[in-house]
């Protein structure tokens, strides 16, 4: 059964609106978002794709508040985006796992929740839970060197649930991930969405992992940074790796791919 | 058979750990015995030798290396009379070198603690201020091109006109030299984490005192500790210094001092030889701390 999207009246989680990112420099000026608006349902599993310059982590990065806007405003949650981080409104899982060496398994997933004041029990308790949902029951006790690229990326996704955020954000995170490992976690990734249907926000470069993560696919594109396409998805929830074969998904990847081309336009 | 085969196995493994060391030391040992005989023989023949005419090789040997005052005492010599000083007499007693050996390193150890907190203090505030970087930084390292010796003296008159004496002035010698590889160290290690990491506490809106204790701190200490280590040995060379010009009655130093006084060269070097077993100890017990302290194991 194809996914019904979601009702317009629906809250948005995310609103971008007529954001612009200008880098200035003594020679010309960079311009990395050019006047880019998007909104973002509540649930939705939202793909940023493109080729590298086309501004999808900065725009990321802005709707985290880690980078700032030089016009136009962010919204997350109703709230600006300086609020929305200083209430913890959002988890956000970096390219590379950047887990503490000196912390275990166990303190790395407990570091946001110490911050955010919960006693170590307490703590302890919840960190367990989330290295349960990653599938890490048992590496704990662990330090971050123990364990393999997929696994440490793992962890990472399970702190990013630390004060289970309404809100995921995730910046190439499978991006230095050999190719069976990437689709391993990507199915995992899903499966953790259709059963909690957290807000994602995933930036990536990859054609079949957009196509296959997401409920819409946001197509950008470089020179300057702005979003040519929005593309649905609807493939059902479900979906497992198999579905790549289908010509649903190679219609999709299709038009994604075309889409991707038209950006390049003249170039 | 499997037995014999495990303990040749465990045998093998203590040699290629212990054999090199070995090796050095017997190198070191033979060239010390060597250089005794050469260094001394002209002592022991103008005083001894000369009106024994038909003297050997062998005599010449023998008593190079038994001699009151030698040039350079052998080793034997020299072990021989840090046994005597250590066994010989009573733990309190001014002629056992432990005694010594305590008070040099109660001086260090004020030291080192005093020193351990000035750098981090010093480095605390440089990595928090860019201003404070730049008008103290030059002066840290001013401060290490001044010479130990020279400063030594000063402390000791000026806190010794203030009515201090004892340990106290010769821990703040010592924690002139401890301070600054720790506070170096410290400014390096404060600032190691990455920008990432920055911004993942940013992300959880940490304040600036969580930033601190659970990245910038956990994430110095592969820095410090190697600085710890070299500042208490720096340490012990200053708490030595320090009890040189005070014509202390204990410690190393003043037994350094004594020895050179009387031309006692055994018990300059035994001196010398506790001094830098008493530095293994130190920093053997940073490196103990060290393991302790840094979870994660190798990295």
């Amino acid at each position: 059964m194809p996914n019904p999207p979601p009702p317009p009246s629906s809250p948005a989680t995310v609103e971008v609106d007529h954001v612009s990112v200008v880098y200035p420099a003594k020679e010309h000026t960079v311009t990395a978002l050019a006047d880019i608006s998007l909104s973002i349902r509540e649930g939705e599993f939202v793909s940023l794709i493109g080729p590298s310059g086309c501004g999808k982590t900065t725009l990321l990065r802005v709707i985290a508040d880690l980078e700032q806007v030089s016009a136009g405003t962010v919204r997350v949650n109703g709230l600006p985006a300086r609020e929305a981080r200083l209430a913890r409104a959002y988890g956000y899982v970096f390219q590379a796992p950047a887990l503490f060496p000196w912390r275990t398994v166990l303190g790395n997933v407990c570091l946001p929740l110490e911050i955010h004041g919960l006693d170590k029990a307490r703590a302890r308790a919840v960190a367990m839970d989330h290295l349960a949902r990653v599938g890490l029951q048992g590496f704990e006790g662990k330090y971050p060197w123990q364990l393999s690229g997929g696994m440490q990326q793992r962890v990472s996704i399970a702190r990013a649930l630390g004060f289970e955020p309404k809100l995921l954000m995730m910046d190439e995170p499978f991006g230095a991930l050999d190719e069976i490992t990437r689709d391993r976690l990507n199915e995992q990734l899903l499966r953790l969405w259709e059963k909690e249907r957290r807000t994602v926000v995933f930036v990536t470069h990859s054609i079949p992992e957009a196509v296959f993560l997401s409920s819409r696919i946001v197509v950008m594109s470089p020179r300057p940074g702005r979003i040519v396409e929005v593309i649905e998805s609807g493939l059902p929830s479900d979906r497992t790796l198999d579905i790549r074969d289908t010509p649903e998904f190679t219609a999709i990847a299709h038009r994604v791919r075309v889409a991707l081309q038209e950006g390049h336009g003249g170039h | 058979m499997a037995a014999t085969e495990a303990v040749r196995g465990r045998l093998g493994a203590l040699w290629f750990r212990a054999g090199p060391v070995l090796v050095v030391l017997a190198v070191l040992l033979l060239v010390w015995y060597a250089a005794a005989v050469a260094l001394n023989a002209a002592q022991v023949i103008e005083r001894t030798l000369s009106s024994e005419p038909g003297w050997s090789a062998a005599d010449l040997v023998r008593l190079t290396l038994s001699m009151d005052r030698p040039v350079l005492p052998a080793p034997h010599q020299i072990a021989l009379d840090l046994v005597d000083s250590i066994f010989g007499w009573p733990l309190d007693s001014p002629r056992n070198l432990l005694y010594h050996a305590a008070v040099t390193s109660s001086a260090t150890l004020l030291g080192f603690a005093m020193g351990t907190a000035l750098g981090a203090l010093i480095a605390v505030l440089i990595v928090h201020s860019r201003t404070l970087e730049r008008s103290l930084f030059p002066w840290v390292i001013a401060s290490q091109t001044v010479p130990v010796l020279a400063i030594a003296p000063i402390v000791i008159v000026i806190l010794g006109s203030m009515g201090m004496t004892g340990v106290f002035p010769k821990a703040v010698i010592s924690m002139y030299l401890c301070f600054f590889p720790v506070a170096v160290a410290l400014v390096k290690g404060l600032r190691s984490p990455g920008v990432m990491e920055l911004e993942l506490l940013h992300t959880y809106a940490a304040s600036a005192r969580n930033t601190f204790w659970k990245l910038r701190v956990p994430a110095s200490l592969p820095f410090l500790f190697p600085a710890l280590r070299v500042g208490i040995a720096a340490g012990l060379v200053g708490a030595i210094v320090g009890e040189l010009p005070t014509g202390a009655q204990a410690g190393l130093g003043a037994r350094l001092l004594t020895g050179s006084y009387y031309g006692n060269t055994v018990q300059i070097w035994s001196a010398l030889v506790m001094s830098a077993l008493l530095g293994l100890v130190l920093t053997g017990g940073v490196a103990l701390a060290e393991r302790w302290l840094t979870p994660g194991g190798k990295r």
